[in-house]
C-alpha cells in the first residue's frame, strides 16, 4: 500500500526560523500504523526526522502527535484509516506545547500541571492497623481515570489552553478527580476548594468535549471535570460564578419551563457585582438595538411560561426530593 | 415530511430570527413542523453538571411529547442536539434508569420508549431531504459568497453518541450544504472548535478570546460570513463580536448567519422575512453579494 505523508519539520537548534513540511511516499503493508510509517521514513528515507516513541502498543503514551489536525497515538492509528481518498496524511507535533524538534514536543508544561494538583494520596487521621479497604465500586469508578497513559493528546487539543496557559487542562484535572474520588484521600475538600478557586481551575472548562474525543484510553477527562464540579457543589463550595450560573439556569427553567437569558447574567455574576454588570451594559444595549434582548421574559414571565409549567415544576421537585433522600 | 419540532430556548429568546427563518424556510421546503409548545429546556448541559438525573428527566419529557405525536424529533440547535443525544444514550442503555425516569413522567401521563430519532436540521437536510432535492429548490444561488462553517461542539462531540458510526460524514455536512446552495465553503481550523459561550459568565476574557480567534482566522482567509447550526455559538460570535474584537485587539466584521437563513436566502425568500436585520453584526455585506447576483 502506498502512503503519502506530509510531515511538519522544525529544528530551532539548527537555526530553522519557521516550520516547513517534508513530503514522503512509501510502501507499507495495509496493517501499518502511522508510527510504522514514520519509522520507515526515518529508517530508510530521511534519518534526520525526529519523533518520540517506545512501546508501539499504546501502553507507554510516548507517540502522541497530530494526524490530519487531531491528536492521536501514532501506534494506535492505522495509516489506512487516515488516508482520505489517497490524500497525504498530515503529521504534526502536538499542540499547546513548545516544539523541541520536528514531532518531539517539550512536555515540561504538561508535567508542571500534573505537579500542581498534588498527584499523590494524602490520607489523614491515624494509620489503619491493616491495609485500607476500598470498595469495588469506588475502585471501578477510579479505574476509568487510572487508564491515563500521560500521552498529552487531551492537552494538545484542549481549546481553553489555546487561549489561556494557566488552565490546568484535562489530563491533570482528570488526575485530580482520581484523588478527590478516592475514599482513602483525606484532603478531598481542600483539593476541591483549591480547584474551584485557582486560576485555570474546574470552572474554566468550556465542555467542548475535544479531550473526550481524542483520549486514546477513554478516560473522558471532561466527564471527570464535571464530576469534580458536582462534588464541589455537594461539598458546599458554592461561592463561584460557575455554581451561581448553574443555579440560576435551573431556577429559570423551573420558573418558565425555558431559559430566561436576561436574568441569567446578573444572577450568575451577582447583582452586587456592579463593575461587571456595567461592563456588560454596552453589549446589552447592542443586543437590545438588534432585537436580541428578550427583556419580556424577565419582566412579563407569565407570557413566556410553557402551558404545562406546573408539571415541569412537579418533575423538578420529585427528582430533587428523591435525590435529597438518597444523599441523607 | 412531518416532524415534531423543538425550537430550543434561544430561538424563542435572544435569537428570534432563527425561529422565524426556520418557520419560513421549512414551509418553502415543504417540511411540516409540529412544534412542541409544551416542551421544556434541555438544560443545555448546565443542569446536568449539578443534577444529571433532573436533566435526563427533562429531556425524557420532551422525547415522550414527540412520541405522543408519533413523529421524529428535530431541533435547530447544536447544543440541544448534543444534550438530547447524550440523555437518550443513557436512557436507552439502562432499562432500570429509564423505568425510574418514566415513573416520574407517569404523573403527567407520559412515557419515553427507546429508539426515538432525534435530528438537527443540518442532519435532516442531508439525510432525509437530500442535497440533490435542495439544489433543485435553489432559485437564488449564492454564487460568490465565501461562507465559513461553524459547527458548535455538541453536534460533533462526543462522536460515539452522535450517530457518527452510521453517518461518518456528519462533520462535513455544513460544507456540503454551503456548496449545495451555490456558495463557496471557507476552510479554517476554528470551524470545529469551541466558540467559548459556555464560560462567558465566569471567564469572559477566555470566552471572547476563543470567539475572536476563530472569527479573525476566518476573516483573514477571506470569508464573507460564517454559517452555524447553533444559536449559542451565534450569540458569542455575533452579539459578542465587538467585545471579542477588543479582547484580541483586532478589527472584526464578520456576519454570522443561522443555517435556516442561509437556506432561505438561496430559496429566494425575502431577507426581511428571514429577519436578517436582527443581527448585531450587520448582514448587509452578505445581502449585497447575494442580491446583486440576481439583479445581474
Amino acid at each position: 500500500m502506498q502512503v503519502h505523508l506530509k510531515v511538519k519539520r522544525y529544528d530551532p537548534e539548527a537555526g530553522d526560523e519557521a516550520p516547513r513540511y517534508s513530503h514522503y511516499s512509501i510502501d507499507v503493508p495495509e496493517y501499518a500504523t502511522v508510527l510504522d510509517s514514520l519509522l520507515q521514513v526515518r529508517d530508510y528515507e530521511d534519518g534526520t526526522l525526529a519523533l518520540r516513541y517506545s512501546c508501539r502498543s499504546s501502553i507507554c503514551g510516548s507517540c502522541a502527535l497530530r494526524i490530519n489536525g487531531r491528536a492521536y497515538l501514532a501506534c494506535k492509528t492505522k495509516a489506512l484509516d487516515m488516508m482520505r481518498d489517497g490524500e497525504e496524511i498530515v503529521v504534526e507535533p502536538m499542540g499547546n506545547m513548545p516544539v523541541i524538534k520536528d514531532l518531539v514536543v517539550d512536555m515540561a508544561p504538561f508535567w508542571s500541571k500534573v505537579q500542581q494538583i498534588g498527584p499523590w494520596l494524602q490520607p489523614t487521621g491515624p494509620e489503619p492497623a491493616r491495609e485500607f479497604l476500598v470498595s469495588h465500586a469506588a475502585m471501578m469508578d477510579l479505574a476509568k481515570t487510572m487508564n491515563c497513559v500521560w500521552c498529552g493528546a487531551c492537552v494538545s487539543d484542549c481549546t481553553v489552553l489555546e487561549v489561556d496557559k494557566s488552565f490546568i487542562a484535562p489530563a491533570a484535572l482528570a488526575k485530580a478527580y482520581r484523588f478527590v474520588g478516592d475514599p482513602r484521600d483525606g484532603m478531598s475538600k481542600e483539593r476541591l476548594e483549591e480547584l474551584s478557586s485557582v486560576a485555570g481551575g474546574i470552572w474554566d472548562c468550556t465542555r467542548c468535549n475535544i479531550c473526550v474525543e481524542v483520549c486514546p484510553k477513554d478516560v473522558r477527562p471532561m466527564d471527570r471535570i464535571m464530576q469534580l464540579r458536582e462534588l464541589a457543589v455537594e461539598a458546599g463550595i458554592t461561592n463561584h460564578t460557575g455554581v451561581r450560573h448553574g443555579d440560576a439556569f435551573a431556577r429559570s427553567v423551573r420558573h418558565l419551563g425555558r431559559l430566561d437569558e436576561v436574568r441569567l447574567l446578573p444572577e450568575s455574576v451577582g447583582f452586587w457585582n456592579v463593575p461587571r454588570l456595567l461592563g456588560e451594559l454596552p453589549g446589552a444595549l447592542r443586543m437590545l438595538r438588534a432585537g436580541k434582548l428578550p427583556w419580556s421574559h424577565a419582566l412579563l414571565p407569565w407570557r413566556h411560561q410553557i402551558p404545562s409549567i406546573r408539571q415541569v415544576q412537579r418533575l423538578f421537585d420529585s427528582v430533587r426530593r428523591e435525590r435529597k433522600g438518597v444523599s441523607r | 415530511m412531518r416532524y415534531a419540532f423543538w425550537p430550543g430556548c434561544v430561538s424563542k429568546g435572544a435569537c428570534p430570527e432563527l425561529y422565524e427563518s426556520m418557520v419560513k424556510t421549512s414551509a418553502k421546503l415543504g417540511i411540516e413542523l409540529e412544534e412542541l409548545y409544551d416542551g421544556n429546556c434541555t438544560g443545555a448541559g448546565v443542569i446536568s453538571e449539578h443534577e444529571p438525573e433532573l436533566a435526563d428527566a427533562l429531556n425524557a419529557r420532551n422525547f415522550a411529547l414527540a412520541q405522543k405525536l408519533g413523529l421524529d424529533l428535530i431541533n435547530i440547535c447544536s447544543t440541544c442536539q448534543g444534550v438530547q443525544s447524550l440523555a437518550q444514550e443513557k436512557l436507552d442503555r439502562d432499562e432500570a434508569y429509564r423505568a425510574k425516569i418514566n415513573a416520574k413522567l407517569a404523573e403527567e401521563g407520559l412515557e419515553y420508549k427507546p429508539g426515538l430519532t432525534i435530528k438537527n436540521f443540518m442532519w435532516l437536510l442531508v439525510e432525509d431531504y437530500g442535497l440533490d432535492k435542495l439544489r433543485g429548490q435553489v432559485t437564488r444561488p449564492l454564487a460568490g459568497l465565501r461562507c465559513g462553517p461553524f459547527y458548535g461542539c455538541y453536534i460533533l462531540r462526543p462522536s460515539r453518541i452522535l450517530g457518527m458510526a452510521e453517518h461518518p460524514e456528519r462533520d462535513q455536512y455544513l460544507e456540503r450544504i454551503i456548496e449545495a446552495v451555490g456558495a463557496q465553503p471557507v476552510d479554517y481550523e476554528g470551524k470545529n472548535k469551541c466558540c467559548g459561550f459556555p464560560i462567558l459568565t465566569n471567564n469572559r476574557k477566555n470566552s471572547l478570546a476563543q470567539a475572536g480567534t476563530h472569527l479573525a482566522e476566518a476573516q483573514d482567509l477571506g470569508a464573507d460570513c460564517l454559517v452555524t447550526p447553533c444559536p449559542l455559538c451565534h450569540l458569542n460570535l455575533d452579539a459578542q463580536q465587538p467585545s471579542a474584537a477588543q479582547v484580541i485587539e483586532k478589527e472584526l466584521h464578520l456576519p454570522i448567519i443561522h443555517l435556516p437563513q442561509l437556506i432561505g436566502l438561496a430559496l429566494g425568500i425575502d431577507p426581511k422575512e428571514l429577519r436578517m436585520d436582527r443581527h448585531v453584526v450587520g448582514t448587509q455585506k452578505v445581502l449585497d453579494k447575494v442580491l446583486a447576483k440576481v439583479g445581474a
